[in-house]
């Protein structure tokens, strides 16, 4: 196993973001309890979508609290790469281990469909991959909209930590942001689902570049350093 | 009406189940004084206010079909051909859902269920339960659910209230199913004033398992615990299921307590716990949801399958109310709860899943000797009934039934009445009908449901059948869903309409490259006491049960939903038919878009002639009138096994088939694909009604649009000729965006698609944006 696929009560893409990363990406992956420790092999983990606790309170607000984020916090303060999904991505808000919060959809209602968006010059190997300028990528969320503070969104857009925009805003985020990662560059959050974009029955393939970016540093991680805590 | 000699149960601590049982008790429980007396002889006394209760419920149509049992059983459900892919393997009515083998080892387990009376008071909370209930159905059986589709009909949208209703309905639904994470592959919509005050809320799921891991709903294995799992019981609910079975008056508002409250949240935990105990080998002996009816429902049915006896305490139940008597747990349909009996000894497994999930898992009761269901409260016996009195021993109605006039007066209505469309209106009369919210694009409806969660959407709603890859089961296979009824054809003609909507529903799946399997149905009538709505009953379910027959598509279980009224009289009869079918390989699944220039377009079947029971009449003229298009169930079954066959020999590359709107309108639907076509369509002669309208806008059954690239068309006319299928191409996809359609030469419609897939697209957008 080399990616920890957090399973909170209440996620609902943890097996497709292993099947994503495992069966079709053939990198080792597993789903990991949100109860459990993570293991000491993890070399990236991946918090995927869903409604953790049934998003009561506030999306992820719960969620921040189960054991597995004190894991989750040292893996990331080390340089573990970690990539939030949807709920995910609302959950490493809530967390503090991504800048700004998601509140609901300026429409009021979820939106499913498969959604075009810009890869953004982050400054990162995320668009310096094979990741082409324009993409699409399925968005299923009621509450994508993402808000952050003006001095920070200020930094986030200087520091180029924005991944990816939304061509044709869904949902009112600030700044069309679908996608950004931390400042260091190992911890992700994207409101798009890349796991659903990898396969010849799905929409797209665009989903691949994406996840395989985030894999690509795997090679050279020192797990043991990582996970120790 | 009681016998004085007759004693009740001693007295309850409860001071309120020592009331005495009047006839205006008995008649406000929904029970006859027929069914009294019989509830008398059955126990040899009278029954106290909480077994009062118990009989109420288990006896409402809505547990015990009893006014639909015998019409019921006419429908097969079995396949006739036991080699062929499909055999039933738990067949409808013996367990909480049926299931069919889709080979490999695998089953499908699938049911549709009604949640009408609740959606009327509570659109949110009714259309949410509605799909708890019936995913619970679902992964009862051991099956991990795996698409989700809904039939929903409302009254006039233009009606403020049907837009408060539609809105809250679709919400439900997409929250409830989203949260779960299962896939909802959308459904079918009609709009029709009949369900003003009444909508239909049928919410379908489906479910893969293994062969062995199919579960019972027995309690057997005497001295076994019964756990129950799941969340407290409340107040909520009760007795939701003799609401269900009356009409819905104008005091209906006031049962909102009877309406439950959904929390999909824990369904999610339920449904994970469950499938992971399941999992666990030997351990569960009998599960069962608490759906209608709750606790009831669940220990004497399981008691009953089990031939078993069944007692239970109600101190030991999980509640989140406090001061809750007997009558009211047993009657509370709280939701997200379920029944599990589990091999004595081995009671920690359980526990220690539920407690992983941080759910109740609650010892209440265990299976007993004999065929009693015993329920104690504080010591005391405050139910003791044979448990299968409650359930194989319910009333059997037959009741009478008449014609109605409308259908007679339908057969006589001719469509020489009104004279032929001019062809200079034909471009007005399809924009009244693209814009018409039954044939709109539902878009607004299905972008609000997670369809792609679990990886598996593979044709997303909106085409003419749902498909999802079977990904979680590790196979390479498709299941294609879809759901028909066209209230209209019923309402003219029931017998023919239920022919109708299987024949559609099946011809939806053979556009899509699926053989159907099995069908679950969902008959939505109105009072089964007045004559002519049992007529309705009675008819649909003849004209199912011979289609089902006639195709070796048998039924495995489905929902009766009776007194569904309004104002003026039942909604029209609304047998709604879901069936699934089975695609083995990628490359044999179609869309019903056209995708490039240069396609032919062919026309399967005759050209079509009849205008009875059109939606062209309603938009036109607002008539519901007419003959009811002929169904020609062998030239069905030529058209389907034609279609199938072709789209797998990689001849047909999209198929639509012509339904509500007629020609006209599917063909400019094949137009509206992701990036719009245009058309060039040349009709040689107006066909056998000599009139552009019957022609362009009638319903004639059996009739398809298919796509063929240009260099196949030949061996597509050649092999439907030796197939016995009419077909002629009728014209060429182009990348104009236009659609220029001539019939015998003369020029009917110049029209720009964009503009034509604009009405469509915002017709029921811009409905919704006033609320």
């Amino acid at each position: 196993m080399k990616v920890a696929i957090i399973q909170f009560p209440g996620s609902n893409c943890d097996w497709d973001a292993e099947h994503a990363v495992d069966q079709i990406l053939g990198v080792p992956a597993k789903r990991i309890w949100h109860k459990d420790s993570l293991p000491g092999e993890t070399e990236a983990v991946v918090v995927p979508g869903g409604f953790s606790f049934g998003d009561y309170l506030r999306c992820g607000a719960i969620a921040q609290f189960s054991p597995i984020m004190t894991d989750l916090k040292n893996f990331a303060d080390k340089g573990g790469q970690v990539l939030g999904i949807c709920n995910g991505f609302q959950i490493l808000c809530e967390a503090g281990l991504l800048p700004g919060a998601l509140i609901r959809n300026d429409c009021l209602d979820f939106r499913c469909l498969n959604q075009s968006l810009k890869v953004e010059d982050s400054n990162d190997r995320f668009n310096r991959s094979k990741i082409g300028n324009s993409i699409a990528l399925p968005i299923a969320h009621g509450e994508g909209n993402y808000r952050v503070k003006d001095s920070t969104l200020e930094e986030i857009e200087a520091n180029k930590q924005v991944l990816l925009r939304y061509q044709g805003n869904p949902n009112g985020s600030i700044h069309d942001i679908a996608g950004i990662r931390n400042r260091d560059g190992n911890v992700y959050g994207m409101m798009p689902h890349p796991e659903r974009a990898i396969e010849a029955h799905h929409p797209c393939l665009d989903g691949i570049p994406v996840l395989q970016s985030f894999l690509e540093p795997l090679q050279s991680a020192r797990p043991a350093e990582l996970a120790s805590s | 009406m009681t016998d004085p000699s007759m004693t009740s149960l001693p007295p309850n601590p409860d001071p309120c189940l020592n009331v005495e049982i009047t006839p205006e008790l008995v008649a406000q429980h929904g029970l006859l004084p027929e069914e009294y007396e019989n509830i008398l002889q059955i126990l040899g006394r009278i029954p106290n206010l909480t077994e009062l209760g118990i009989f109420s419920v288990m006896w409402s149509e809505h547990c015990a079909y009893k006014n639909t049992r015998k019409l019921l059983k006419l429908f097969p459900t079995e396949k006739k051909d036991k080699d062929s892919i499909g055999q039933v393997l738990v067949k409808a009515g013996d367990e909480n859902a049926g299931v069919i083998d889709i080979g490999d080892g695998w089953g499908v387990a699938f049911k549709i269920e009604s949640h009408n009376h609740p959606s009327a008071i509570e659109p949110f909370e009714g259309a949410a339960t509605g799909v708890g209930g019936i995913v619970r159905d679902i992964f009862t059986m051991g099956a991990r659910p795996i698409l989700l589709t809904n039939s929903l009909r409302f009254g006039d949208i233009e009606n403020p209230q049907v837009k408060r209703l539609f809105r809250g309905v679709v919400s439900g639904i997409s929250n409830y199913g989203n949260c779960l994470g299962i896939p909802n592959m959308g459904g079918d919509i009609y709009f029709d004033s009949c369900y003003e005050g009444n909508p239909l809320v049928n919410a379908l799921c489906a479910g893969i398992l293994r062969h062995e891991e199919i579960q019972k709903g027995a309690a057997t294995g005497v001295g076994n615990p019964v756990y129950y799992v799941g969340p407290g019981t409340g107040r909520d609910g009760l007795g939701g299921a003799s609401f269900a079975s009356r009409e819905l008056t104008e005091e209906s508002a006031a049962d909102r307590p009877a309406v439950q409250k959904g929390d999909p949240f824990m369904e999610k935990l339920l449904l994970e716990a469950c499938l992971e105990m399941m999992a666990i080998p030997g351990l569960v002996v009998g599960i069962q949801d608490m759906g209608a009816a709750g606790l009831t429902c669940s220990t004497c049915e399981t008691a009953s399958r089990g031939d078993s006896g069944i007692e239970i305490d109600l101190d030991l139940v999980p509640q989140r109310e406090t001061g809750m008597n007997s009558y009211e747990i047993m009657l509370s349909e709280s939701q997200e709860r379920m029944l599990v009996i589990v091999n004595r000894g081995r009671e920690r497994e359980l526990e220690e899943v539920f407690e992983k999930w941080d759910l109740h898992a609650a010892r209440i009761g265990e299976v007993k000797e004999g065929d009693r269901m015993v329920v104690r409260q504080k010591g005391v016996v405050v139910a003791d009934l044979p448990a299968k009195s409650l359930t194989d021993e319910a009333p059997i109605y037959d009741q009478p039934s008449s014609e109605p006039a409308h259908v007679a007066q339908a057969r006589d209505w001719t469509v020489d009445s009104i004279s032929s469309l001019p062809a200079n209106e034909v471009t007005p009369a399809l924009e009244k009908l693209l814009a018409h919210p039954t044939i709109a694009s539902k878009r607004w409806v299905w972008k609000q449901y997670d369809h792609m969660v679990m990886s598996g959407c593979t044709v997303e709603p909106g085409s003419d059948a749902g498909v999802v890859r079977l990904s979680i089961a590790g196979l390479d296979k498709y299941l294609a869903i879809a759901n028909d009824c066209n209230n209209r054809f019923c309402y003219l003609d029931p017998y023919k309409g239920a022919l109708i909507a299987f024949v559609e529903c099946m011809r939806n799946l053979a556009c899509s490259g699926a053989k159907a399997l099995a069908v679950t149905d969902n008959l939505n009538f109105g009072n089964p006491n007045k004559p002519e709505a049992y007529y309705m009953l009675k008819e649909c379910v003849k004209g199912l049960a011979d289609a089902c027959a006639h195709f070796d598509v048998p039924v495995v279980g489905g929902n009766v939903s009776l007194y569904n009224e309004h104002g003026e009289g039942s909604i029209d009869p609304t047998p709604v038919v879901s069936m699934v079918g089975l695609i083995d390989h990628a490359d044999h699944i179609t869309r019903s878009s056209l995708s490039y220039p240069g396609q032919s377009i062919i026309l399967l079947g005759d050209l079509p002639h009849e205008l009875g029971g059109s939606y062209f009449l309603q938009t036109q003229y607002g008539l519901k009138e007419g003959v009811v298009p002929e169904v020609d169930l062998g030239a069905e079954a030529k058209l389907q096994n034609f279609l199938i066959s072709k789209i797998e020999n990689g001849l047909i590359s999209c198929a639509h088939d012509l339904a509500e709107g007629g020609l006209l309108v599917a063909l400019v639907e094949m137009l509206f694909g992701e990036s719009p076509l245009g058309a060039t369509v040349s009709i040689p002669s107006l066909g056998s009604s000599s009139r552009l309208d019957a022609l362009l806008f009638g319903e004639s059954q059996g009739r398809v649009l298919i796509g063929v690239s240009s260099e196949k068309v030949d061996s597509v006319l050649n092999e439907a000729r030796d197939g016995g299928v009419p077909a002629q191409v009728i014209g060429q996809s182009t990348d104009g965006q236009e659609l220029l359609l001539t019939v015998n030469d003369e020029e009917i419609v110049r029209s720009d698609i964009s503009k034509l897939q604009k009405i469509w697209e915002d017709a029921i957008p811009s409905h919704m944006q006033s609320v």
